[in-house]
């Protein structure tokens, strides 16, 4: 029999109704783990004071009503950079030190609503400035394969909480990879919606033409299941879509993917990427044949140009994002920004200088206009493409050092996918050196459901969705 | 020496929208409790995003339209970014590039042509307070003000003095008010100026200066007429001129009745404007310019224009286009199809001119009273007199010639005083009057 923290969220909710065991029960378990191994991993920031208080609330309502809510009692932790009223909210950056938010995100509510409980708010670099976790102020999160490595960022705690199985699912956020590539470092699966699929507000802006909220889980069902929850326009979002959402969940179970057309970028498999990890993806499109689906070599613009135009488009909104930071609110100065956000404030300051907004700004808009013609072109013919996340296992802890651009040479096989505001999943593919690698799932803006339920019929038909025994790997 | 100046104006206006630009917290500000209409996304919290206000887009756009604009079918708002302790969110949503309207004009009385660069929407800021509490100078913010719409209408450097900029301003006043979006009532500041100034002298121009911040027509007046006297001076003295870099910017004492120096462009700010991520383009089609135009009521210009073709002179339109309940009085009174033999036409000039200066009520029977005010012979006696006495005076060579002997100049005499008295006088008692006092 599985144990509680094993449990997906239809499995608890099969639980509570069977009476196997009370919400109370389940999140006293999650804060005793959190208890044992978040010194160690360095996941949760912030506890909700009130998560055992909020489960004997859950476990009247189940007695009293069933379960009527889509995320009834389901343990969840919360990337930092989501405000959550009454816990602390730092986006992992110290100038936030001890900020108390005065409201509550769109998608946070949303789970609230849908009965979730929060059990805390998680690690991520600083401003989600970074695919590390080393950038936050609060130190980096270990990876659970591995201490030793990291688990990717910038939702790595949120991947890490997953992975290490010290919550049932998590909320991360995506500004170019920040789902994704935690999830493949540390073998869980992470979704990213179409921008405008969630709702931003009330999350921490990084670079507000490309943040999304997304969920990152034991499973493609469980991503589905919250996705359903917090995808939708909300009024108070100008860029939230109308588009309505699916019931993602009852598209899932496919026995095969007949009729499914994949298109496999040549140019993903980088020609300095590992053999094992090509190979691993290679083995993914041959299951993906077998599954029934057609899979093809497709080419896509040198990742390397995704680079430079996620740069400048991200440096230019973070420096003016993050301008609200000026040292006479929110208690700190503005020396306590880290060097990355500094770095990218500098950097973001100039590329919108008088004189050079049009050589930088302007053509970094103007390849991203060439992305997503590139990309609409391609899904005239294919459901989906398909790629690594990442170039390789998680890296070293301490890898980040001297390195201002590795978050986004990790995240290259990603950015073009983010800048041109596409939907996609991420799901663990295999194993090297002892480390998850990931597959990349990627389909047009809106098509939600064709991700999901591709990425769901290759989970289940593979045995790659594994976490590792904490006791065994700390 | 020829010296013309060359003046362009930023107007300010705040609208009386119900909501703020980008929020739902109320905009009307004015004598409100400091800081008690703000949310997060007017005090620029983390996280919060800005919505944008239908209303204040519409209205920005027939203030274009009234400004005879054309109405950009593309448009989005841009971050103007800077340091202020009033700006939460250390940048400004404004429009840089893309603005809801180009391209206008307003038409001075003179038929000159006062170009209109643009009319953008933004936002307000919050107000900063200098005070003392228990001895400490301290500022406080209000962030009540803090996304208020605000809708700025750039002049093309058109007005050649501070005349021509008052009647300019007088004009945007008026039709920001006909068209209702807001009072502009320049004591609450909804409605602040800003001229531009520099001076073409024998071909030469001086340095460009702005004058930041004015909140009354008469302020713009002298600043104006202050900043064409020193900068003329100024050129005497140095014959520095105009460069691309060199444009000043400048503040007006109301009291010292000067203007004073604030920043100079190396101080300038480089705004790095950029499109607002947080809203999406808008794309404004014809039929929405369309039903707005339609929505626009009669302008000031029109209005005194239609009340000029009933016959009414322009000095009493001007004083009366606003008032609708007169316009309906006189419009009643003076129609042609009331007049009949036995109903003496109406002087609509007449009758303007008795309401505009108050000697004629617009309630009750107000035919009946225009009639006895104005019927024929009705004038006293001494009045008359005083009018002949002063024609008398005006023309002494006239009444020598009439003396000697000259009497067919009794009917300029009578012509005269049935003028003066708006034809109130009975002419035979006047020509009685004339014949007497001559």
């Amino acid at each position: 029999m599985k144990q509680l923290h094993e449990l997906t969220i239809s499995e608890v909710h099969e639980g509570y109704r069977r009476r196997d065991f009370t919400c109370v029960e389940l999140v006293r378990h999650f804060l005793n783990r959190i208890e044992k191994y978040n010194p160690k991993l360095n996941i949760f920031l912030a506890l909700n004071e009130h998560a055992l208080k909020q489960a004997t609330a859950v476990d009247i309502e189940i007695a009293e009503k069933g379960i009527v809510r889509d995320l009834l009692g389901i343990p969840m932790a919360i990337k930092d950079n989501f405000l959550t009223l009454g816990i602390s909210t730092t986006a992992g950056s110290n100038i936030l030190r001890g900020y108390l938010p005065q409201y509550e995100s769109t998608t946070t509510r949303r789970l609230l609503e849908a009965g979730a409980i929060f059990l805390g708010k998680t690690n991520m670099d600083s401003f989600a400035h970074g695919s590390s976790t080393e950038t936050s102020d609060f130190g980096p999160t270990l990876n659970p394969w591995n201490p030793d490595r990291l688990p990717g960022g910038s939702s790595g705690g949120s991947a890490a909480a997953i992975s290490a199985q010290l919550a049932t699912a998590a909320l991360g956020s995506e500004t170019a990879g920040s789902i994704r590539q935690p999830s493949a470092w540390v073998g869980v699966t992470g979704f990213k919606p179409t921008y405008g699929r969630a709702s931003r507000y009330g999350v921490i802006a990084m670079a507000s033409s490309t943040d999304q909220p997304g969920p990152i889980a034991k499973s493609v069902k469980d991503c589905a299941l919250i996705a359903k929850i917090i995808f939708g326009q909300d009024a108070y979002d100008a860029t939230s879509s109308p588009t309505p959402v699916e019931k993602y969940s009852e598209f899932l179970d496919k026995s095969d993917l007949r009729g499914i057309k994949i298109g496999l970028v040549k140019e993903y498999l980088l020609p300095t990427m590992r053999e094992d990890v090509k190979r691993l993806i290679l083995d993914a499109a041959d299951k993906l044949i077998s599954l029934g689906a057609v899979v093809e070599e497709v080419s896509l613009m040198d990742p390397k140009y995704a680079i430079g135009t996620y740069t400048v488009i991200s440096r230019s909104e973070i420096s003016s994002n993050l301008a609200r930071f000026d040292g006479i609110r929110y208690g700190h100065k503005r020396d306590t920004f880290c060097p990355e956000s500094k770095r990218r404030i500098l950097l973001g300051t100039y590329t919108l200088s008088a004189g050079y907004y049009d050589a930088f700004y302007k053509k970094a808009e103007a390849v991203r206009t060439k992305m997503i013609d590139q990309f609409t072109e391609i899904f005239k013919t294919y459901d989906a493409v398909i790629g690594a996340v990442s170039p390789g296992p998680a890296l070293p802890v301490g890898a980040t050092k001297d390195q201002p651009m590795f978050g986004e040479m990790e995240d290259i096989l990603l950015e073009q996918s983010s800048v041109a505001g596409l939907t996609g999943a991420s799901v663990p593919c295999g194993f090297v050196d002892g480390l998850p690698i990931g597959l990349q799932i990627t389909c047009d803006q809106f098509q939600e459901t064709k991700a999901l339920m591709i990425a769901d019929c290759y989970q289940r038909n593979t045995a790659f969705n594994l976490f590792p025994d904490l006791d065994k790997t700390l | 020496m020829k010296i013309t100046p060359i003046i362009g104006l930023e107007v300010h206006v705040e609208l009386e929208t119900k909501s703020k630009m980008f929020c739902a917290c109320p905009a009307n500000h004015f004598g409100q409790k400091p800081n008690t209409q703000t949310c997060p996304v007017c005090l620029g919290l983390p996280g919060a995003l800005p919505i944008p206000n239908k209303k204040a887009i519409e209205s920005c756009i027939q203030i274009g339209l009234a400004l005879n604009c054309s109405i950009n079918r593309l448009s989005k708002f841009d971050r103007k970014q800077y340091f202020y302790p009033d700006l939460a969110k250390g940048y400004q949503i404004s429009q840089y590039d893309e603005p809801f309207c180009s391209d206008g004009f307003v038409l001075l009385d003179s038929g000159k042509r006062i170009g209109i660069e643009r009319v953008h929407l933004e936002e307000d800021t919050g107000k900063l307070q200098h005070t003392e509490i228990n001895g400490d100078k301290v500022t406080l913010v209000d962030f009540n003000r803090s996304g208020v719409p605000l809708v700025e209408i750039v002049s093309k450097p058109d007005l050649s003095g501070s005349g021509q900029a008052k009647e300019y301003l007088k004009k945007i006043h008026e039709i920001i008010r006909a068209i209702g979006v807001s009072k502009a009532d320049m004591e609450k500041g909804q409605m602040r100026l800003e001229p531009t100034v520099n001076m073409n002298i024998d071909g030469k121009y001086t340095p460009m200066v702005e004058i930041k911040n004015i909140n009354s027509f008469n302020f713009a007046t002298a600043a104006i007429d202050f900043e064409v006297k020193r900068q003329v001076a100024e050129f005497e003295k140095t014959g520095f001129e105009k460069t691309p870099t060199n444009k000043t910017t400048r503040g007006y004492d109301p009291i010292k009745k000067v203007t004073f120096l604030q920043r100079t462009k190396e101080e300038a700010k480089d705004y790095r404007y950029f499109p607002e991520p947080d809203i999406p383009p808008f794309i404004i089609e014809d039929d929405v310019v369309e039903r707005l135009r339609q929505k626009l009521p009669l302008l000031p210009d029109q209005e005194i224009a239609n009340l000029v073709k009933l016959g009414i002179e322009e000095r009493f339109a001007k004083l009366i286009y606003d008032k609708p309940e007169i316009i309906k009085i006189i419009n009643i009174i003076a129609s042609p199809v009331g007049a009949s033999h036995d109903s003496p036409v109406v002087d609509i000039n007449r009758l303007a001119s008795l309401i505009v200066n108050g000697k004629l009520s617009t309630t009750g029977d107000v035919k009946a009273e225009y009639l006895s005010l104005t019927k024929v012979g009705s004038t006293d006696r001494g009045e008359l007199e005083k009018v002949i006495r002063e024609i008398m005076e005006k023309n002494p060579s006239l009444v020598n010639q009439y003396k000697e002997g000259k009497t067919n100049l009794l009917g300029f005499f009578v012509g005269q005083a049935m003028k003066a008295t708006h034809g109130s006088a009975d002419p035979k008692t006047l020509a009685k009057l004339i014949t007497e006092l001559l």
